[in-house]
C-alpha cells in the first residue's frame, strides 16, 4: 500500500517534469490568434475540460438546488408554522394544523433502536471478516452481506408484512407481554405492526452498511500494529481490541452512515410500522416516521397547505440526513487518511 | 510455556477464555447477519414461484377477484424508467467522474467529491419530492419522465465515484505514453484512459442501474403507476416496485400472492442486468 502510493507520487512528479520541459521549449512561431487565447492548450482539451467541469458543477449544484427547490415549495407551511412545526404534536390535515413532532420522534426512536441491534452485530461481523475469517469463508460472506445491501427495500417490506409481522404478533409480542407485564415498553394490543417491527426491519437493512464500511476501516489499519501486539504476546482478541482502538473514529463514521440510511429509509418501514402519528413509549404501538408520512400522504394531499407541510417534512429529513452524512464522511475520511 | 506463579496462570487462563468467547461471538454474529438474507430469499422464491408462469410476462393486471393476469406493463415500465434514468444519469456520472480524476486535484474537486458522497446519502423519498416539484408540478400530471429523473439523481453519485476510482487505477505511464506521441489530452482520456477503465466503470453503472430498478419511494408520486399498457414517457407508467407495494398492502389474497411473484421477477431482472453487463465487459476486454 505504502510502496504503491510512493510509486504514484514519483510517476506524477516525472509527468510534471515532462510537462514543464515542453512548456519551456514551446515553439514560438505557431502563436496564432487561437493559441493566444488558449495559451499552451489544445482547443479540444479546453472544450473537454470545460465540459467535464460543467457536469462536476452540476453534481455540486444538485444538492444546493434540491434544498432550494423544497424550501420554495414549502414556503406556505414554513411561514405559517415557523419553528413550531418541529415541536408541535398535532398532525391534522382537516383543520390544516401540522406539527412534525410525532413523526420526528418515530424517526429518531426507530433509527436508534435499529442501531441498538445492528451496531453490535455489524461490528462483530466486521471483526470476523477482517481479523478472523480465512479467505475461503471471508469472500463468500462478504459477497452475501453485499447481496443483503442490494435487495430492494420494498422486498424487505413485503417480507416484513407476511413473515416478520405475523411472527411478532403471534409469538414474540405475547411472550414479551407475559415476561414483562408491567414494563411501559410492552403495553397495548400486540398488532405486530408497530415500532418493534419497524426497528427490526431497519436493523436488518443497515447491518450490511455498517459491517462492510467497518470492515474496510479495520483493514486500513496497518498490519504492523497487529504484529507489534502479537510480538508482546497478545491473544487474538487483545490484538483486535488494539485494532478497534486505532480505528475508533472511522467506526463511529460507519455507524453514522448506517444512521443516515435508517433515518431516510422509506418503503420497508412504511409497510410495517403501522403509520399512526402518535408518541407512545410502547414498542408494540404503531408509529410513524418522516419518510413514511411523506410516502403515505403525498398523493392524498388535497390542499396546498397540506402539500407544503409534507414537502417541509422532506426538507427537514434532507437537512438531518445531510448533517449526519457530512459528519460521517469526515470521520471515515480522517480515519482512512491517518494511515496513508 | 511454563507459568510459575498461581496468579500468572489464572491470568493466562482468563485471557485465553476471553479470546475464545469473543471470537465465537463474532462468528455467531456473522451467522445471524446472513440468516435474514436466507429467509428473504427462501420466502421470495417459494411464495413467488407459484404464480410465475407465461401469463405473468404477457398479460395485463386483472381486476380484483379475477384470477390470472400478469404484469407485462410493469416489467416494461421498470425497464423504461431505468432507461430514462440511465440516459440522464450515466453521462452526467461519467463526465463528472472524469473531471474529478483528471482535473479535480484542487479544492473545487474536493468539494464536488464531498457533495457526491453527501448526495448518495440523501433519502430516495426526498429525491422523489424534488422530482415532483421539478417536473410534476410544471407539467401538471404524473409522468414516467419525472420518475426517470428521480432515478437519474439517485444514480449519479454512485457512477461519479466509481468512475473516478476506476480511472485513478489506470497507470500514469499510459497517459505519458499518449502524451509522448503528441496526442491531445482529451483524446488520451477518452480513447486510452476510459477504454482501459471501462470494465470498472461498467460495474459502477450496473450498481447504479440495479439500485434504481429496486427503488420504490421516489416513484410513488412521480411515475405513480398505471393499470394499463403505456409506454408514453409523458404519462404515468407502471413499475414492478410500486406494484409490489400496492399489492402487498392490499387485503386481497390474489394480489398478495402476485406481490411475491413480482418480487421474484424483480430479483431475476436485477440479476439478469448484472449478467448481461458481465458478459458485455468480459467478451470485449479480457484481462
Amino acid at each position: 500500500m505504502l510502496n504503491n502510493s510512493a510509486g504514484n507520487l514519483n510517476e506524477s512528479e516525472s509527468f510534471g517534469k515532462i510537462q514543464n520541459f515542453f512548456k519551456k521549449n514551446k515553439r514560438k512561431d505557431t502563436s496564432t490568434f487561437l493559441n493566444k487565447i488558449l495559451g499552451n492548450k489544445n482547443l479540444g482539451d479546453m472544450i473537454f475540460e470545460r465540459l467535464t467541469l460543467l457536469f462536476a458543477v452540476l453534481v455540486f449544484l444538485l444538492v444546493v438546488f434540491m434544498g432550494w427547490e423544497m424550501y420554495s415549495h414549502s414556503i406556505l407551511s414554513i411561514k405559517k408554522f415557523g419553528f413550531g412545526f418541529l415541536f408541535s404534536s398535532t398532525w391534522d390535515p382537516y383543520r390544516e394544523i401540522f406539527g412534525a413532532l410525532p413523526v420526528i420522534y418515530g424517526t429518531l426512536v426507530s433509527s436508534f433502536l435499529a442501531l441498538l441491534i445492528a451496531v453490535p452485530l455489524g461490528l462483530s461481523v466486521a471483526i470476523f471478516l477482517s481479523e478472523l475469517a480465512p479467505a475461503w469463508i471471508e469472500k463468500p460472506l462478504s459477497f452475501l452481506t453485499e447481496l443483503l445491501a442490494g435487495i430492494p427495500s420494498v422486498i424487505y417490506g413485503l417480507w416484513g408484512i407476511f413473515v416478520l409481522v405475523p411472527w411478532l404478533r403471534d409469538t414474540i409480542e405475547p411472550y414479551l407481554q407475559n415476561e414483562f407485564p408491567n414494563s411501559p415498553f410492552f403495553q397495548g394490543a400486540p398488532y405486530g405492526f408497530g415500532m418493534l417491527a419497524g426497528a427490526i426491519i431497519l436493523s436488518i437493512m443497515v447491518l450490511p452498511i455498517i459491517s462492510s464500511i467497518s470492515r474496510d476501516i479495520l483493514r486500513s489499519v496497518p498490519y504492523t500494529q497487529r504484529e507489534a501486539a502479537y510480538a508482546l504476546g497478545a491473544t487474538k482478541w487483545e490484538v483486535t481490541k488494539i485494532v478497534l482502538g486505532n480505528a475508533k473514529s472511522g467506526l463511529v463514521g460507519a455507524i453514522m452512515l448506517g444512521l443516515g440510511r435508517a433515518i431516510g429509509e422509506t418503503m420497508a418501514v412504511t409497510m410495517v410500522i403501522g403509520n399512526r402519528a402518535q408518541i407512545s413509549a410502547s414498542l408494540l404501538d404503531p408509529s410513524y416516521t418522516m419518510a413514511s408520512a411523506v410516502a403515505n400522504e403525498f398523493t392524498e394531499a388535497s390542499s396546498d397547505m397540506y402539500l407544503n407541510a409534507l414537502i417541509e417534512l422532506a426538507l427537514v429529513l434532507f437537512i438531518i440526513s445531510i448533517i449526519i452524512n457530512i459528519l460521517a464522511h469526515l470521520l471515515v475520511w480522517s480515519s482512512e487518511r491517518k494511515w496513508k | 510455556m511454563e507459568i510459575k506463579s498461581y496468579k500468572g496462570k489464572f491470568t493466562f487462563i482468563r485471557r485465553r477464555t476471553t479470546n475464545v468467547v469473543m471470537l465465537s461471538v463474532s462468528f455467531l454474529a456473522a451467522i445471524i447477519t446472513i440468516a435474514p438474507l436466507i429467509l428473504i430469499f427462501y420466502y421470495t422464491i417459494s411464495k413467488g414461484i407459484a404464480n410465475l408462469n407465461i401469463n405473468f410476462f404477457t398479460k395485463l393486471p386483472t381486476p380484483v377477484g379475477e384470477s390470472g393476469g400478469g404484469m407485462v406493463n410493469a416489467i416494461i415500465g421498470t425497464l423504461i424508467l431505468i432507461a430514462i434514468g440511465g440516459g440522464i444519469g450515466i453521462p452526467v456520472g461519467i463526465l463528472s467522474g472524469v473531471y474529478l480524476s483528471e482535473f479535480g486535484k484542487n479544492k473545487f474537486g474536493a468539494i464536488v467529491r464531498f457533495f457526491a458522497d453527501v448526495l448518495s446519502g440523501i433519502p430516495s423519498i426526498v429525491v422523489g419530492v424534488v422530482a415532483y416539484t421539478l417536473v410534476v408540478i410544471p407539467m401538471r400530471h404524473f409522468s414516467a419522465l419525472a420518475g426517470g429523473i428521480a432515478l437519474a439523481i439517485l444514480m449519479i453519485p454512485t457512477i461519479t465515484r466509481t468512475t473516478e476510482e476506476m480511472i485513478k487505477l489506470v497507470p500514469q505511464s499510459y497517459r505519458e505514453a499518449g502524451l509522448a506521441l503528441g496526442i491531445p489530452k482529451w483524446k488520451i482520456t477518452v480513447l486510452i484512459v476510459l477504454k482501459t477503465a471501462w470494465k470498472g466503470i461498467a460495474t459502477g453503472i450496473l450498481l447504479g442501474l440495479s439500485r434504481a430498478a429496486g427503488e420504490t419511494a421516489p416513484l410513488l408520486f412521480t411515475s405513480l403507476g398505471n393499470r394499463f399498457w403505456s409506454t408514453n414517457i409523458f404519462q404515468p407508467i407502471a413499475s414492478l416496485t410500486v406494484y409490489i407495494y400496492q399489492y402487498a398492502s392490499s387485503p386481497f389474497k390474489d394480489w398478495n400472492d402476485q406481490a411475491w411473484t413480482a418480487a421474484l421477477v424483480l430479483i431475476i431482472l436485477i440479476s439478469l442486468l448484472s449478467l448481461v453487463f458481465r458478459i458485455i465487459t468480459r467478451s470485449k476486454y479480457r484481462t
